[in-house]
């Protein structure tokens, strides 16, 4: 078993990596699906804007990035703080 | 062969599939019972997942929504894949990690406190219950008008297919019985999708052909659909009309009751590592896309496909369509058949042998039909949950696609409703009667109250379907609702808070659960009998806010409320805070008791 002081450290790694997939999350929904729309009208894809596109795409396909990048930076973590399974 | 015969087949086919598996995989302990004995693959995972959620409204229904209301009913498809994110990031590792089995369990535990675990099983059982409900009426409609059989026939042959897999399989029949669902119900969706673009894009790839171009009319698609649904007098298909708070709510509320669904949160319970729990999170994300990345393009198309039908002389300024076409041609034939299931319906209301579809709301359009001698819309009724399961016949699709949908329609809805029915029977004989009336119990006879639970959960669940309570459409806010105040924030707060102690939990969940569920009753009518409600969601109490799209604001409420009085009564005691800190770490997990 690890000490408690590298769990915390690995918590904290944990909670930021979260945070900032929380971001992105919330910028390509929220932001670029739905308030920022208005902003991206001038940027045209196929028939409509940028702005619809990740309404009804681009949103699912980031969302499918942040949870593969996070399983990914969380196994890397794991071991590094000697947390992980044997 | 007759279409029937097809049909039957097809349906036929894939219950003696689900059959054969409940048969293969049958469980003989609580822990294959609950969670499938802990080993199933997390890609495996994944796609039980996507069948798990995928229900009768995403198959059937989502594609419909958007059809007929363009981006802003863009909100399903964002709420109910965005939620994924919560559950791999917020909850999925680590509930994985507590190693138990059920949702309330760990709200119990964590929270050192029975009451707890009874506010979190009251909601699971009443928001799953809500839920199939929906799911059990789905079976009827889509049995009624493939197989030709009564609702109540048909009714009852999937719930006597659920109860054989269910029953003697548990999770783990339920399972691998749901990866077969998936296979079934993917092919049905996307086959068609791919015929409808390539006729209509020459891209076999619906979600580019979305935003490729109209080989007829050499326009881009998404241009072609706005031009002609604003000729006929409907509002812009890519444009914002939504107001835009309500719709960042319904969102937000969407994916937070989505991460808040037990019967979802309980298939990461399933896999050997707390990183399996992780992957296959993402792998349920892969799969469900394969269905959200199409679903926008079969809406978009089939809204485009209809509208040429009914005007095939060049839109609007040419004739519309005869009635005697809609009689004589095949390409009309689904018209006549879907009357007969009472979800479509024209008439020739100024009798002059053709059918005019229009907006008959719209000023302009009004006009016109002043001039031409038009009386109204004349396709007066258009049920938009046909949309998916009349599409392969809209578009003209060989017989054998119709009777892949068929079969598809069916397995998105039985493989919900035996995760949900796995949901509540758990709930009932783990947290109920082992955790709170008899704890003594041994593990054969709580695998056998598990078995009766679940049959009883059937018998209720048919009942409702075959006399579905006049508000069964409106509950789906419900589940969501209750699942996003209650249970969502109870577990993350259990997880990322070592401070939030049992009275500041239950009195949040109890904050959260009353003000959603008064806010609900308020707009759709307490207990939604109707005429007792004061607001509508057309005008509703506060600003534009929906009820449907209260469930974030129950959860702020619940975690506002949980914060303020743990900060006022007793601290945790160290023992929760060691929990908290080992759920924290995955190492340990293999060897955590299930127990």
């Amino acid at each position: 078993m690890s000490d408690n002081s590298s769990n915390d450290a690995y918590w904290k790694a944990n909670v930021r990596i979260i945070l900032i997939s929380l971001v992105i999350w919330a910028l390509v929904s929220f932001g670029f699906g739905i308030l920022l729309r208005p902003m991206l009208a001038g940027i045209s894809v196929g028939g409509s804007d940028l702005g619809f596109w990740f309404a009804q795409q681009g949103s699912i396909l980031v969302f499918l990035a942040l949870i593969f990048n996070y399983a990914w930076q969380m196994n890397k973590l794991d071991v590094a703080h000697g947390v992980d399974e044997e | 062969m007759s279409q029937f015969a097809i049909n039957l087949m097809f349906v036929g086919a894939s219950f003696a599939l689900y059959i054969g598996i409940a048969i293969w995989a049958r469980a003989g302990s609580t822990s294959e019972f609950y969670a499938a004995g802990r080993g199933v693959h997390p890609v495996t995972n994944g796609m039980a997942t996507a069948a798990d959620w995928m229900s009768a409204a995403s198959f059937i229904s989502m594609a419909g929504l958007i059809a007929f209301t363009g981006y802003d009913n863009s909100s399903f498809l964002m709420g109910w894949t965005g939620g994924y994110v919560l559950l791999a990031l917020l909850l999925a590792p680590y509930l994985r990690k507590f190693g138990k089995f059920t949702v309330s369990e760990f709200i119990g535990d964590r929270f050192y406190s029975q009451t707890a675990r009874i506010v979190a099983v009251v909601c699971l059982i009443v928001a799953s219950t809500t839920y199939v409900i929906g799911q059990m009426t789905g079976v009827g409609v889509a049995f009624g008008r493939f197989l030709e059989i009564s609702n109540t026939a048909g009714l009852l042959i999937g719930a006597c297919v659920v109860f054989a897999y269910a029953v003697f399989g548990g999770m783990k029949g339920v399972t691998y019985t749901q990866v077969a669902q998936y296979c079934v119900l993917i092919t049905a969706y996307t086959i068609p999708a791919i015929f409808i673009s390539l006729q209509l894009t020459g891209n076999p790839i619906p979600a580019l052909g979305l935003f490729g171009d109209h080989v007829a009319s050499g326009e881009p698609l998404l241009s072609k659909l706005d031009a002609v649904v604003t000729e006929l007098g409907f509002k812009e298909y890519t444009a914002h009309h939504a107001d835009t708070l309500n719709m960042v709510l319904f969102t937000l509320s969407l994916m937070i009751g989505t991460a808040g669904l037990p019967h979802v949160i309980m298939r990461f319970f399933t896999v050997p590592k707390v990183s399996d729990a992780r992957w296959s999170a993402g792998w349920a994300l892969v799969f469900i896309a394969l269905l959200y990345l199409t679903a926008p393009a079969v809406g978009a198309m089939a809204r485009l496909n209809i509208s040429e039908l009914m005007w095939p002389n060049g839109g609007i300024s040419g004739e519309a369509v005869t009635t005697q076409q809609i009689e004589n041609e095949a390409e009309y034939d689904w018209m006549a058949t879907w009357q007969k299931t009472g979800l479509l319906d024209w008439e020739d209301k100024n009798g002059d042998g053709k059918i005019q579809f229009y907006n008959d709301k719209n000023a302009d359009l009004q006009a016109m039909a002043a001039e031409k001698g038009w009386e109204g819309n004349e396709l007066t009724k258009f049920n938009r949950d046909i949309l998916v399961l009349a599409n392969p016949e809209i578009a003209n699709l060989p017989s054998w696609v119709i009777g892949l949908v068929a079969a598809g329609g069916l397995a998105a809805a039985l493989s919900t409703a035996a995760g949900l029915l796995l949901a509540i029977s758990s709930a009932v004989s783990h947290d109920l009667i082992k955790g709170a009336i008899n704890p003594s119990i041994s593990e054969k006879n709580e695998l056998l109250s598990a078995r009766i639970a679940m049959g009883v959960a059937i018998a209720v669940a048919t009942w409702l379907g075959l006399n579905p309570p006049g508000f069964a459409a409106q509950t789906v806010a419900l589940a969501f609702g209750l699942a996003a105040a209650s249970i969502f924030p109870a577990l993350m707060m259990g997880i990322f808070s070592t401070k939030v102690n049992n009275v500041g939990a239950v009195s949040g969940m109890l904050a959260g659960l009353t003000v959603t569920l008064v806010y609900i009753f308020l707009h759709k009518g307490w207990l939604f009998i109707p005429g007792t409600n004061s607001f509508t969601d057309a005008d509703p109490l506060l600003g534009t806010i929906k009820s449907t799209s209260f469930g974030a604001i129950g959860a702020a409420v619940n975690f506002a409320v949980a914060y303020t009085v743990s900060g006022m009564t007793k601290p945790t005691p160290q023992e929760i805070k060691d929990l908290v800190e080992s759920v924290r770490v995955p190492r340990g997990a293999g060897t955590a008791q299930d127990h």
